[in-house]
């Protein structure tokens, strides 16, 4: 997918860390943009938080694709553990090896384990890619959704993040020449703990403000009608308001300006909202809610906003 | 330029102790880091310092309100520290009678050491007129009375005997195992290499289990504040003997205490959490506690298999609809929802009461308890073969 990439230079302000972000349609607010400029200039993990769907992992490929750097990503699940993050050997090469080597008469133990455990026979997993040296810059590094993970692993983590280095017993310790980019993603479906956060920059991204998300939606839906981007953002943000169980996310908003440039539609409109309401929310409670005359109140409540606006 | 750093670097380390102060954790190093942040940024704005220091010093969602707060009024004006200090501290006025501190009981017990049991004062309800909020909502402090060393070693000695029903989960983390279903390539291989590669004894992994999360849900309303304190006690006992154990307690409101309940001295963890919780002994409003919970704290807690602990005699304020929803919601959203009422301890108890008709249904099991003196009996009735049978249709069949 990715071509080879140019190396940039970090951007040299908070200024040109937002710029840098734009120029990829990724339009952040200042605190996004001062933190994600502190982690690049001193070297720290970036540690996401928020919703789902709000950009957090988007963050990391603009990030890759706009600095010209490598982005190594590592998806977290129940269960991950070193063999399948970090390193694992090739044990077929390593029998193979073994077979080679008796055949050949040799008996030395010492030394045959020696040749067996070297860089040779090592499968390199995401983190370990992330610590090697690379031409185009130290690469960008995505632990997405960190809390899909167990605690276990997120100990293992620690030492990684703090000095940039793993330690492999066969072979000893392997440490990144230039620390990678690092950016952690979380959707807080339990807490991480502190002594992770402590090593990380933290950031909450929350949802953005109603003409933030309207360039977001122009920017991300080129071919959509001027009245219609803003009733969807409107019509979004007035639900967010809403006691949902779940708010839509900026990526449903998307999702629904296309949805709803494809249907052709122009306005919105009661029949067109509650037939496509199930690309904005995922609860059948909160569907529910919707229905009837809950959702001709928030169009007109809409319209009266940009009537007002004019 | 040197002069200019140092008095930033002074009022850093000021507003660092100030947030210290108002309870956002900030360490040394965070300091050290927003200097160095600041020196890195070059701070032009107001806003730029602003975000800059949210950056370094802000860990959770939930500081960021504290963090404004601290930061508009400590760069303000000068000098406001301690104005801040005294503002941001969770009591305002000292108390006029000095409280002992925690442990005084047992450190007085031992250097006494007396036989019979000390004199225990009955709990203290103080009303803290200044943060009523509404008519219906009566917020008081409470002050519980001190552990006794024997209660302490009894709660201790019971908890090791709480056995959950369904208190294992499998979890995708392997481990070496006798009868696993994995070969263990890793070690398979090294035990051959020890024998010189010409044997090859195969070595397995199986899944490893854990004990899941337990989320506790506390009744404080005025008619279980005669147990508050022993489910308050077996709660610190629990946190302290297993992982990924979450308390809440609720009557008007919902507040989290499993901060509070982590500090190993139960008196010192006792005190935390009353000071964090408004509600003492008021209403119950268990409706609009579960909705909080679901909403706020369901994604966030109730992972990986979590078995619910609701701890409420169900006697709701203002029942309707909304109660039999959100339980429902609550139950669908954990492993096993365990409801332990005391008030089924009364021989005549029948499930009458509309709150508890409404919960009844959706509960996996329903635990009753004969004797609340004793921490003993608690986790007999909790324990999976202890007590009676826990089925909830039981009580809906009896009232009937």
């Amino acid at each position: 997918m990715q071509q080879m990439p140019h190396p940039r230079a970090l951007p040299p302000t908070i200024d040109a860390t937002v710029e840098l972000l734009a120029a990829a349609d990724y339009l952040a607010d200042r605190s996004l943009g001062t933190v994600l400029f502190l982690a690049l200039r001193m070297g720290r993990p970036l540690f996401l938080e928020g919703e789902a769907g709000v950009g957090k992992t988007e963050i990391a490929k603009v990030l890759s694709t706009t600095l010209g750097r490598r982005l190594i990503r590592l998806q977290c699940y129940e269960g991950l553990d070193v063999a399948a993050a970090v390193y694992e050997w090739n044990y077929a090469a390593q029998m193979i090896a073994i077979r080679v080597a008796e055949a050949e008469g040799a008996h030395d133990r010492e030394r045959l384990e020696h040749d067996v455990f070297s860089e040779r026979f090592l499968i390199k997993r995401p983190l370990l890619q992330a610590l090697e040296a690379d031409p185009a810059g130290a690469p960008v590094l995505l632990i997405d959704e960190l809390d899909r993970a167990d605690e276990a692993f997120e100990a293992f983590l620690l030492e990684v993040l703090a000095d940039f280095q793993v330690t492999i017993p066969e072979l000893g310790t392997v440490k990144a020449p230039h620390a990678p980019v690092v950016v952690i993603t979380s959707n807080r479906t339990r807490e991480i703990h502190d002594a992770l956060k402590r090593r990380c920059l933290y950031h909450w991204v929350g949802y953005p403000t109603a003409d933030r998300e309207l360039k977001i939606v122009r920017a991300k839906v080129p071919g959509i009608a001027k009245t219609l981007s803003e009733q969807v953002v409107l019509f979004v943000q007035a639900l967010r308001k809403e006691d949902l169980f779940k708010a839509p996310g900026v990526a449903e908003t998307l999702d629904w300006a296309s949805a709803l440039t494809e249907l052709d539609v122009m306005a919105l409109d009661p029949g067109t909202v509650s037939d496509t309401l199930g690309v904005l929310l995922k609860y059948q409670d909160d569907i529910a809610r919707l229905e009837g005359s809950k959702a001709k109140e928030l169009i007109d409540q809409v319209r009266a906003q940009l009537r007002a606006a004019e | 330029m040197s002069e200019q750093g140092g008095q930033l670097a002074d009022n850093i380390v000021h507003f660092a102790r100030a947030l210290r102060g108002a309870g956002i954790p900030v360490g040394p190093g965070a300091v050290l880091d927003a200097l160095a942040a600041v020196q890195t940024a070059g701070i032009g704005t107001r806003e730029d310092l602003y975000w800059v220091l949210h950056a370094v010093l802000v860990k959770r969602h939930e500081h960021s309100i504290l963090f404004d707060q601290a930061f508009r009024i400590f760069f303000r004006r000068r000098g406001g520290i301690d104005k801040l200090l005294s503002a941001m501290l969770p009591s305002a006025p000292p108390p006029e009678n000095e409280k002992p501190p925690p442990g005084a009981q047992r450190v007085q017990e031992a250097l006494l050491a007396s036989r019979g049991e000390p004199e225990r004062k009955p709990p203290e309800l103080e009303t803290d007129a200044r943060l009523t909020v509404s008519d219906r909502e009566v917020l008081q402090r409470k002050d519980f009375a001190q552990m006794t060393a024997s209660e302490i070693a009894a709660a201790k000695e019971a908890i090791k005997r709480l056995v959950l029903s369904l208190d294992e989960v499998k979890t995708r983390r392997l481990t070496p195992h006798r009868h696993g279903h994995v070969i263990d390539i890793r070690r398979t291989f090294r035990a051959s290499l020890k024998a010189g590669g010409a044997v090859i004894d195969l070595k397995y992994l199986g899944p490893r289990s854990k004990a899941p999360p337990l989320v506790a849900l506390l009744d404080i309303s005025g008619s279980m504040s005669q147990y508050t304190r022993l489910f308050l006690h077996f709660l610190h006992a629990v946190t302290d003997a297993r992982k990924r154990v979450h308390t809440f307690l609720f009557g008007t409101r919902l507040t989290n205490v499993t901060r509070a309940l982590k500090a190993k001295d139960p008196d010192e963890s006792l005190a935390a959490v009353a000071a964090s919780v408004p509600d003492w002994s008021g209403g119950t409003r268990i409706a609009t506690s579960l909705h909080t919970f679901n909403k706020l704290w369901a994604r966030r807690v109730l992972t990986q298999g979590a078995i619910v602990l609701l701890i409420t005699d169900g006697l709701e304020r203002d029942p309707d609809d909304r109660l039999a929803f959100e339980i429902d919601r609550l139950h669908r959203s954990c492993r096993l929802l365990i409801w332990l009422n005391p008030l089924l301890r009364f021989s005549g108890f029948e499930a009458k009461a509309k709150g508890i008709r409404a919960m009844v249904p959706h509960v996996d099991q329903l635990r009753p308890i004969h004797n609340l003196d004793s921490m003993a009996e608690l986790v007999r009735a909790l324990s999976a073969d202890g007590g009676r049978s826990g089925n909830p249709k039981a009580w809906l069949e009896k009232a009937a």
